[in-house]
């Protein structure tokens, strides 16, 4: 039987906000345990939840950004559980009402267009961690991350392969440092996916029962956990067993994924809307100005460099695969009008390896647009070559004589020999000192002639513009 | 001194006829020699109190005192107070000594006042006796043998037995009137959103209301004044101008519309608390005010509707309470669940556990709909019971509870019983409206009666007005029993 995989992403984002989204408390990572845990992270008794608005500003935003609708008003409600971590016994959260309802997300797979429909993205508080290693036969309690504003962005199952899945998750991540919501730092678990996953026989209508595959935090787990999912489903199935509902969780280290919980053992979580807090009215006339601020999207760019650069779809989508590497490259060709090819060239290929090779953000390149636009610029006018351009890139990128261009061209003698008497003088020389070749070329010896540009060029260490070279070379042999 | 009103007294400290730390020594005095018989402090802390007199004395020599400056108020014990144990009256905080204040307890220290104690009160205000106390109950000042009402019962009665010239109480369901009216002394709730929340250790949230209990009308509206103001801590607190409690004091009431409810005039309520009202409302009638009958067809739910509401909001608001970061926790247990049923079940009492109990169920899947979304629909019932009741009267009254003060052990073994006890002060609650209890007389074995009044939104100082004038015809709220 063929079977088709079924999937919807859970995703939690975490919000780039100062405070958290209850208290006045700082969201930085990484600080000594519960030292950013002030009396209402505590819920000591008596305290109360106060909203953050900037949380609610950036789930405006997302909403704006994919389409969807701002319900106003909204409603915070508290999911009920008990856990260490989870310092009231009961969670802030959205259930019925959630900011934001409905929206679409466009991916590419393979060159490909596809729609995935988000279903609502709501707020919600983070809880602590529960620290098991440091403690004998104890476990110590870290509510710093407490209350750290989560947009919780759900898809419908609309995804149908784990390279969509991917694609899916990694548009999202984009989309939302894009618009500034979201750091977007999976190690930090700034951006963590809960995969459901079922699967039904090709052609049928009906889901599947799924699982919960939770907290993958790379793309690469995340193919991996819904591979190996719906393989074991699939396995379960073709061997004649039904599907157990249940939460899952993946084990990198053994590529597998194994049962958290079972629907049986599920908590009644008692929703119920939270009488601390109001039921929050969105006015339009904030909408409104969000709309105003928010950067014109990915989606939008990467249409506008395939129309007005005619960039081809792939690079497009490679240079707005980040807001900081767009900005990037419409700064450059601000400074190289109609060379848009070229800076998409460098940008993609030059920039994006050697910050890979470094593990640098585009923020912290060395390099800045101006300086790269006056380097591509020499290419351009053909004082330097393409190869020589990457030497001198090599150096500004170190910090070189201060990343002055035409300085570090003349310092390192790359300049390109172009003037045509120079080129004449260099091609009559290797013709006079090369007999042999000459008559083999004549003789219909094609070989020869690469024979004899690459004489020429060492002769000048590569700085003959090779397009010169080669034109006055074939003039004076079959001139 | 012990019967002066919050302006005698205040009076007397502008004048330098006595010191604060002379009026904090003379309470704390009393306080030492009577709570072994009544009970109404948990908490006592000298030192504390007469620093605060000390620095009160300051303030009243420099002249910049309010009206409030210097004199000592007790302060319920739901209120968090910074460097004293804040027990809640249960077991599980009985050893929580609070790191920040309330924003009660604030705004009284920036008004100079003194913390005079921390008043005892039915454990996380779950109940109407003081019973439910983890340290034990109260004593009626006016006979030892009744109960004082609750929760706020160790306030009504420091005051009513001179411990305390004027307390703070709060009021979930009629916390602050019923413990006023069984003890005989002034306590009003006001309209929800004036008092902040913030540091007041949470019942129901969405009925929550902390309050003044004084001797008088008067008195409550300079407590009042001190109490209310918005709070950005509280969302729930709402942001208005401050206002003069005292402007309409002297106001004649002719023409005064009083609004009776019929059913509240109906079977329930106990002969001798019928006589005390019909003889309130004569009194009202003197003063120049006419009576109309008022209907409120969904007030009798109030009690149903508010056993739904209230614990469905106490189940989750005391999930905090877990052993884990504070409060009690079980000496010896297993794994983590073990720990929690253990420090829950041995930090709880049987009430606080059956509202827990009756609140996870109505709030549970199945059940949710058919309870806590039918109960809100009808609190929003009665509300519009009262909008229409409004556009025939000014003002609503009736008796605060159907009977006097009833025997320590009377009713606790019967919930149902007890919890009837709040049948005319629930809906204020529900609705959100303001309303008080005045001391109106004495009913059987010479115990007080309340007159409940109920006003519309933010009519608190119509009320008081109201209240202060039957006061300055009569003489109940002067009566004491010591």
């Amino acid at each position: 039987m063929q079977w088709e995989i079924v999937i919807g992403l859970e995703v939690h984002a975490q919000l780039s906000t100062q405070s958290k989204i209850f208290s006045g408390s700082s969201t930085a990572y990484g600080a000594a345990p519960n030292t950013q845990a002030s009396v209402i992270d505590l819920a000591l008794p008596g305290v109360l939840p106060v909203l953050n608005k900037g949380a609610v500003e950036r789930a405006i935003k997302l909403g704006l950004s994919v389409g969807a609708k701002i319900n106003s008003p909204s409603i915070f409600a508290r999911k009920n559980y008990f856990y260490p971590d989870l310092p009231k016994g009961y969670q802030i959260s959205q259930y019925e009402l959630p900011v934001v309802q409905g929206g679409n997300i466009q991916i590419q797979v393979d060159g490909t267009e596809k729609n995935v429909r988000l279903t609502r993205a709501h707020l919600e508080e983070d809880a602590g961690k529960s620290l098991h290693e440091d403690f004998h036969g104890m476990s110590g309690i870290d509510l710093n991350r407490a209350g750290t504003p989560l947009l919780e962005i759900v898809s419908e199952p609309d995804m149908r392969s784990s390279a969509e899945a991917v694609a899916y998750a990694k548009t999202l991540h984009a989309l939302v440092r894009w618009i500034g919501i979201c750091d977007g730092n999976m190690q930090e678990g700034s951006f963590r996916c809960d995969a459901n996953v079922s699967v039904r026989p090709r052609g049928t209508e009906k889901l599947g029962t799924r699982c919960e595959i939770k907290n993958l935090n790379s793309f690469r787990f995340l193919e991996k956990a819904i591979d190996y999912e719906a393989r074991r489903q699939i396995e379960i199935l073709e061997d004649g067993g039904t599907i157990r509902q249940e939460t899952r969780l993946y084990d990198a280290s053994k590529d597998e994924t194994r049962t958290m919980r079972t629907k049986e053992d599920a908590n009644d979580y008692r929703y119920f809307p939270d009488p601390d807090l109001l039921p929050l009215e969105i006015p339009q006339s904030w909408i409104d100005q969000i709309k105003q601020i928010l950067p014109e999207l990915p989606q939008a760019r990467r249409n506008r460099y395939v129309s007005a650069f005619a960039l081809s779809a792939y690079d497009a989508s490679v240079l707005t695969s980040s807001r900081e590497m767009a900005d990037y490259f419409d700064a450059t060709l601000k400074q190289l009008p109609a060379q848009a090819k070229l800076c998409a060239n460098w940008i993609m290929g030059e920039i994006s390896g050697q910050l890979n090779k470094e593990g640098i953000e585009m923020t912290a390149c060395p390099i800045t647009p101006t300086q790269l636009a006056a380097l591509l610029a020499r290419i351009n006018d053909g004082t330097i070559s393409g190869k020589a351009a990457k030497t001198v890139f090599e150096s500004m990128w170190n910090g070189e004589l201060d990343k002055n261009v035409d300085a570090l061209i003349e310092t390192k003698g790359l300049k390109q020999i172009s003037d045509d008497s120079s080129i004449e003088k260099l091609v009559d020389q290797v013709l006079a000192t090369n007999a042999q070749q000459v008559a083999d070329y004549r003789n219909g010896k094609e070989k020869s002639f690469n024979s004899l540009i690459g004489q020429i060029m060492k002769a000048t260490q590569g700085k003959a513009n090779p397009a010169q070279v080669n034109a006055m070379l074939k003039k004076k042999l079959d001139g | 001194m012990f019967n002066a009103s919050l302006k005698q007294l205040s009076l007397q400290l502008a004048e330098k006829k006595i010191s604060s730390t002379e009026l904090t020594t003379e309470f704390l005095k009393r306080i030492k020699e009577f709570n072994p018989k009544y009970n109404a402090f948990i908490t006592v802390n000298e030192e504390i109190s007469l620093t605060q007199a000390r620095a009160a004395d300051k303030i009243l020599a420099s002249g910049q005192a309010g009206p409030l400056t210097g004199i000592p108020i007790a302060q319920k014990d739901i209120f968090c107070t910074k460097g004293w144990l804040t027990t809640c009256g249960s077991k599980m905080l009985s050893n929580f000594v609070s790191p920040y204040d309330a924003s009660v307890i604030e705004r009284f220290n920036q008004a100079g006042a003194v913390n005079i104690g921390k008043t005892n009160m039915d454990e996380f205000a779950m109940g109407s006796s003081n019973e439910t106390s983890f340290y034990g109950p109260v004593k009626n000042p006016w006979d030892i043998a009744a109960v004082p009402g609750g929760s706020s019962g160790g306030a009504a009665c420091a005051i009513a037995a001179r411990l305390a010239p004027a307390a703070t109480g709060t009021d979930t369901g009629g916390s602050i009137r019923q413990p006023a009216a069984l003890c005989g002394i002034s306590g009003i709730k006001p309209t929800y959103g004036l008092v902040s929340r913030y540091g007041m250790i949470a019942f129901a949230s969405s009925l929550d209301q902390g309050g003044p209990m004084a001797k008088s009308a008067e008195d409550l509206a300079l407590l009042l004044h001190v109490m209310v103001g918005f709070d950005p801590r509280d969302s729930t607190s709402l942001q208005r101008d401050v206002e003069n409690y005292t402007r309409d004091l002297q106001k004649p009431l002719a023409g005064l519309r009083i609004g009776l409810p019929k059913e509240y005039f109906a079977e329930g309520m106990s002969k001798d608390v019928e006589s005390a009202i019909e003889k309130a409302l004569d009194e009202y009638r003197k003063l120049g005010a006419q009576t109309v009958e008022v209907s409120l067809p969904n007030a009798p739910l109030s009690i149903p509707v508010y056993y739904v509401l209230a614990p469905a909001e106490a189940s989750s608001n005391l999930s905090r309470f877990d052993g884990v970061r504070y409060g009690h926790r079980a000496k010896s247990y297993g794994d983590l669940a073990d720990m929690y049923r253990k420090s829950r079940a041995e930090g709880f009492g049987a009430e606080v556990k059956r509202r827990i109990l009756i609140g996870t169920y109505v709030l549970s899947h199945g059940y949710y709909d058919a309870y806590y979304i039918k109960a809100q629909k009808l609190r929003r019932l009665i509300a519009q019971d009262f909008a229409e009741a409004y556009k025939q009267c000014d003002i609503i009254m009736g008796p605060t509870t159907p009977t006097v003060a009833f025997n320590l052990g009377e009713k606790s073994g019967d919930p149902i019983q007890m919890y009837l006890s709040d049948i005319y002060t629930s809906a204020a609650n529900l609705t959100g409206m303001p309303a008080m209890s005045i001391p109106v007389g004495f009913g059987d074995k010479t115990r007080p009666v309340g007159l409940h009044i109920i006003g519309n939104y933010f009519s608190e100082a119509q009320m008081l007005n109201v209240a202060h004038q039957y006061q300055l015809a009569t003489g109940w709220h002067l009566q004491s029993p010591v």
